[in-house]
Protein backbone atom coordinates (compact mmCIF):
# COMPACT_ATOMS: atom_id res chain seq x y z
CA UNK A 1 0.00 0.00 0.00
CA UNK A 2 1.17 3.26 -0.83
CA UNK A 3 0.71 6.26 1.47
CA UNK A 4 1.59 9.70 0.71
CA UNK A 5 1.17 12.50 3.29
CA UNK A 6 0.80 16.58 2.12
CA UNK A 7 1.69 20.04 3.73
CA UNK A 8 1.99 19.84 7.54
CA UNK A 9 1.35 16.20 7.80
CA UNK A 10 4.03 15.23 5.49
CA UNK A 11 6.39 17.90 7.42
CA UNK A 12 5.88 16.07 10.86
CA UNK A 13 5.68 12.65 9.30
CA UNK A 14 9.10 13.38 7.84
CA UNK A 15 8.80 11.93 3.78
CA UNK A 16 6.52 12.54 1.41
CA UNK A 17 5.51 9.42 1.18
CA UNK A 18 6.18 5.24 2.26
CA UNK A 19 4.93 1.87 0.95
CA UNK A 20 3.38 0.16 3.77
CA UNK A 21 2.27 -3.37 4.49
CA UNK A 22 -0.37 -3.29 7.54
CA UNK A 23 -1.55 -5.86 9.62
CA UNK A 24 -4.97 -7.53 7.94
CA UNK A 25 -6.98 -6.04 11.10
CA UNK A 26 -5.85 -2.87 9.40
CA UNK A 27 -9.44 -2.28 6.60
CA UNK A 28 -10.14 1.21 6.65
CA UNK A 29 -9.01 4.46 6.81
CA UNK A 30 -9.54 5.32 10.68
CA UNK A 31 -7.57 1.66 11.52
CA UNK A 32 -4.26 2.89 8.83
CA UNK A 33 -4.40 6.51 10.65
CA UNK A 34 -4.18 4.51 14.25
CA UNK A 35 -1.51 2.07 12.79
CA UNK A 36 0.75 4.76 11.15
CA UNK A 37 0.84 6.60 14.15
CA UNK A 38 2.70 3.34 15.73
CA UNK A 39 5.72 3.89 13.07
CA UNK A 40 7.71 6.99 14.82
CA UNK A 41 7.72 9.91 16.60
CA UNK A 42 6.80 11.83 13.65
CA UNK A 43 3.92 9.71 12.56
CA UNK A 44 2.47 10.13 16.25
CA UNK A 45 2.77 13.98 16.16
CA UNK A 46 1.29 13.97 12.99
CA UNK A 47 -1.64 11.41 13.79
CA UNK A 48 -2.31 12.80 16.67
CA UNK A 49 -4.99 14.65 16.15
CA UNK A 50 -7.22 12.55 13.70
CA UNK A 51 -9.85 15.07 13.01
CA UNK A 52 -7.57 17.51 11.70
CA UNK A 53 -6.58 14.88 8.83
CA UNK A 54 -8.30 14.44 5.96
CA UNK A 55 -7.79 11.37 3.64
CA UNK A 56 -8.10 10.39 -0.03
CA UNK A 57 -8.15 6.94 -1.56
CA UNK A 58 -6.79 6.27 -5.03
CA UNK A 59 -7.19 10.13 -5.65
CA UNK A 60 -10.64 10.08 -4.03
CA UNK A 61 -11.83 12.10 -0.96
CA UNK A 62 -12.56 9.46 1.59
CA UNK A 63 -14.68 9.25 5.10
CA UNK A 64 -12.63 7.64 7.93
CA UNK A 65 -15.08 4.54 7.48
CA UNK A 66 -14.16 3.54 4.06
CA UNK A 67 -11.91 0.44 3.30
CA UNK A 68 -8.40 0.23 2.47
CA UNK A 69 -6.63 -2.94 0.89
CA UNK A 70 -3.54 -3.61 -0.54
CA UNK A 71 -2.44 -1.52 -3.67
CA UNK A 72 -4.27 1.42 -2.42
CA UNK A 73 -2.94 4.76 -2.82
CA UNK A 74 -4.17 6.37 0.48
CA UNK A 75 -3.16 10.23 1.19
CA UNK A 76 -3.40 12.16 4.35
CA UNK A 77 -3.62 15.62 4.23
CA UNK A 78 -5.02 18.96 6.25
CA UNK A 79 -8.10 20.47 4.99
CA UNK A 80 -7.40 21.82 1.57
CA UNK A 81 -6.94 26.06 1.19
CA UNK A 82 -6.51 26.08 -2.76
CA UNK A 83 -8.09 29.01 -4.66
CA UNK B 1 -20.88 19.57 -23.46
CA UNK B 2 -18.10 21.86 -23.19
CA UNK B 3 -14.80 20.08 -22.04
CA UNK B 4 -12.90 22.23 -20.09
CA UNK B 5 -9.33 23.48 -19.93
CA UNK B 6 -7.66 22.43 -16.63
CA UNK B 7 -3.85 23.23 -15.87
CA UNK B 8 -2.06 22.99 -12.77
CA UNK B 9 1.68 24.91 -13.57
CA UNK B 10 4.20 26.77 -12.10
CA UNK B 11 4.16 29.34 -14.87
CA UNK B 12 2.04 32.46 -14.84
CA UNK B 13 -0.64 32.47 -17.03
CA UNK B 14 -1.80 34.78 -19.96
CA UNK B 15 -5.62 35.94 -19.32
CA UNK B 16 -6.03 38.14 -22.68
CA UNK B 17 -4.84 34.87 -24.08
CA UNK B 18 -6.56 32.50 -22.48
CA UNK B 19 -9.82 34.83 -23.10
CA UNK B 20 -9.06 35.08 -26.86
CA UNK B 21 -7.98 30.77 -26.59
CA UNK B 22 -11.55 30.48 -25.04
CA UNK B 23 -13.79 32.64 -27.70
CA UNK B 24 -11.87 32.15 -30.65
CA UNK B 25 -13.86 31.06 -33.44
CA UNK B 26 -17.34 31.12 -31.88
CA UNK B 27 -20.27 33.27 -32.25
CA UNK B 28 -22.67 31.41 -29.98
CA UNK B 29 -20.92 33.52 -27.23
CA UNK B 30 -22.34 36.65 -25.36
CA UNK B 31 -20.72 36.51 -21.91
CA UNK B 32 -17.27 35.92 -20.46
CA UNK B 33 -16.98 36.20 -16.65
CA UNK B 34 -13.44 35.80 -15.61
CA UNK B 35 -11.84 35.18 -11.73
CA UNK B 36 -8.27 36.02 -11.13
CA UNK B 37 -7.07 35.40 -7.28
CA UNK B 38 -4.25 37.18 -6.53
CA UNK B 39 -1.12 36.36 -3.71
CA UNK B 40 -2.10 39.04 -0.93
CA UNK B 41 0.53 40.90 1.74
CA UNK B 42 -1.09 39.87 4.69
CA UNK B 43 0.84 40.21 8.11
CA UNK B 44 4.16 41.23 6.50
CA UNK B 45 4.11 38.07 4.13
CA UNK B 46 6.79 37.28 1.56
CA UNK B 47 6.15 34.63 -0.47
CA UNK B 48 2.98 31.79 -0.61
CA UNK B 49 3.99 28.34 -1.26
CA UNK B 50 1.23 26.16 -3.13
CA UNK B 51 1.63 22.65 -2.58
CA UNK B 52 -0.48 19.71 -4.52
CA UNK B 53 -1.69 16.31 -4.99
CA UNK B 54 -0.59 15.53 -8.44
CA UNK B 55 -2.96 13.31 -10.43
CA UNK B 56 -5.56 14.24 -8.20
CA UNK B 57 -5.64 17.73 -8.41
CA UNK B 58 -6.01 17.67 -12.17
CA UNK B 59 -9.26 14.96 -11.47
CA UNK B 60 -10.65 17.11 -8.77
CA UNK B 61 -10.94 20.14 -10.35
CA UNK B 62 -12.19 18.15 -14.20
CA UNK B 63 -14.47 17.19 -11.84
CA UNK B 64 -15.52 20.54 -10.39
CA UNK B 65 -15.65 22.02 -14.24
CA UNK B 66 -17.65 19.37 -15.77
CA UNK B 67 -20.39 20.01 -13.08
CA UNK B 68 -20.51 23.37 -13.79
CA UNK B 69 -20.61 22.46 -17.72
CA UNK B 70 -23.58 20.21 -16.80
CA UNK B 71 -25.32 22.68 -14.71
CA UNK B 72 -25.07 25.93 -17.06
CA UNK B 73 -24.94 26.09 -20.77
CA UNK B 74 -21.78 27.14 -20.83
CA UNK B 75 -19.70 27.64 -24.54
CA UNK B 76 -16.04 27.78 -22.76
CA UNK B 77 -14.82 26.46 -19.68
CA UNK B 78 -10.88 27.15 -18.49
CA UNK B 79 -9.09 26.77 -14.88
CA UNK B 80 -5.32 27.51 -14.26
CA UNK B 81 -3.88 26.69 -10.95
CA UNK B 82 -0.41 27.84 -10.06
CA UNK B 83 1.79 25.99 -7.77
CA UNK B 84 5.31 26.78 -6.17
CA UNK B 85 6.63 30.07 -4.68
CA UNK B 86 4.15 33.22 -5.33
CA UNK B 87 5.16 36.51 -4.36
CA UNK B 88 2.36 38.99 -3.08
CA UNK B 89 1.17 40.72 -6.47
CA UNK B 90 1.57 37.65 -8.22
CA UNK B 91 -1.67 35.75 -9.68
CA UNK B 92 -2.53 32.31 -8.18
CA UNK B 93 -5.75 30.74 -10.11
CA UNK B 94 -7.84 31.74 -13.15
CA UNK B 95 -10.85 31.02 -13.75
CA UNK B 96 -12.62 31.79 -16.94
CA UNK B 97 -16.41 30.58 -18.30
CA UNK B 98 -18.00 31.68 -21.46
CA UNK B 99 -22.18 31.14 -22.25
CA UNK B 100 -24.37 32.96 -24.44
CA UNK B 101 -25.68 35.01 -21.56
CA UNK B 102 -24.44 36.70 -18.55
CA UNK B 103 -26.19 35.04 -15.82
CA UNK B 104 -24.88 31.54 -16.54
CA UNK B 105 -21.39 33.12 -17.54
CA UNK B 106 -21.16 34.75 -13.43
CA UNK B 107 -22.60 32.12 -11.28
CA UNK B 108 -20.84 28.86 -13.33
CA UNK B 109 -17.31 31.09 -12.75
CA UNK B 110 -18.49 31.87 -8.59
CA UNK B 111 -19.07 28.55 -8.37
CA UNK B 112 -16.11 26.94 -9.41
CA UNK B 113 -14.12 29.13 -7.40
CA UNK B 114 -16.09 28.53 -4.03
CA UNK B 115 -15.85 24.78 -5.12
CA UNK B 116 -12.22 24.83 -6.12
CA UNK B 117 -11.28 26.08 -2.58
CA UNK B 118 -13.24 23.30 -0.78
CA UNK B 119 -12.49 20.46 -3.07
CA UNK B 120 -9.15 20.80 -4.80
CA UNK B 121 -6.25 19.27 -2.92
CA UNK B 122 -3.73 22.10 -3.39
CA UNK B 123 -2.80 23.52 0.59
CA UNK B 124 -0.91 26.94 1.00
CA UNK B 125 2.32 27.72 3.38
CA UNK B 126 2.63 31.54 4.30
CA UNK B 127 6.38 32.95 4.70
CA UNK B 128 6.55 36.18 6.48
CA UNK B 129 10.10 38.95 6.15
CA UNK B 130 10.72 38.10 9.90
CA UNK B 131 11.60 34.62 8.76
CA UNK B 132 8.53 32.92 10.34
CA UNK B 133 6.34 30.29 8.51
CA UNK B 134 2.60 29.07 8.59
CA UNK B 135 0.34 26.57 7.09
CA UNK B 136 -2.77 28.46 6.12
CA UNK B 137 -5.81 27.14 7.53
CA UNK B 138 -9.08 26.37 5.90
CA UNK B 139 -11.68 28.58 6.89
CA UNK B 140 -15.48 27.69 7.66
CA UNK B 141 -16.73 30.43 5.32
CA UNK B 142 -15.35 29.07 2.87
CA UNK B 143 -17.30 26.03 3.12
CA UNK B 144 -20.09 27.94 3.68
CA UNK B 145 -19.79 29.61 0.21
CA UNK B 146 -19.45 26.38 -1.17
CA UNK B 147 -22.13 24.88 0.75
CA UNK B 148 -24.69 27.56 -0.93
CA UNK B 149 -24.43 25.88 -4.35
CA UNK B 150 -25.42 22.40 -3.02
CA UNK B 151 -29.16 22.10 -3.90
CA UNK B 152 -31.27 19.70 -1.99
CA UNK B 153 -30.42 15.57 -3.19
CA UNK B 154 -27.27 17.04 -4.82
CA UNK B 155 -23.93 14.13 -4.42
CA UNK B 156 -21.95 17.50 -3.52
Amino acid sequence: MRVLYFAWVRQKVGMAEEEVFPPAEVGDVAGLMAWLGTRSPGHAAAFANARQIRAAVNQEFATPDQPVRPGDEVAFFPPVTGG
Amino acid sequence: MTRPTIRVQEAPFDLAAECAALTEGRTDTGGLASFVGICRADDNLSAMVLEHYPGMTERAITRIAEEACARWPLTGCTVIHRVGRLTPGEPIVLVLTASAHRAAALESCAFLIDWLKTKAPFWKREEFAGGGERWVEAKAEDDAAAARWSAPGDPA
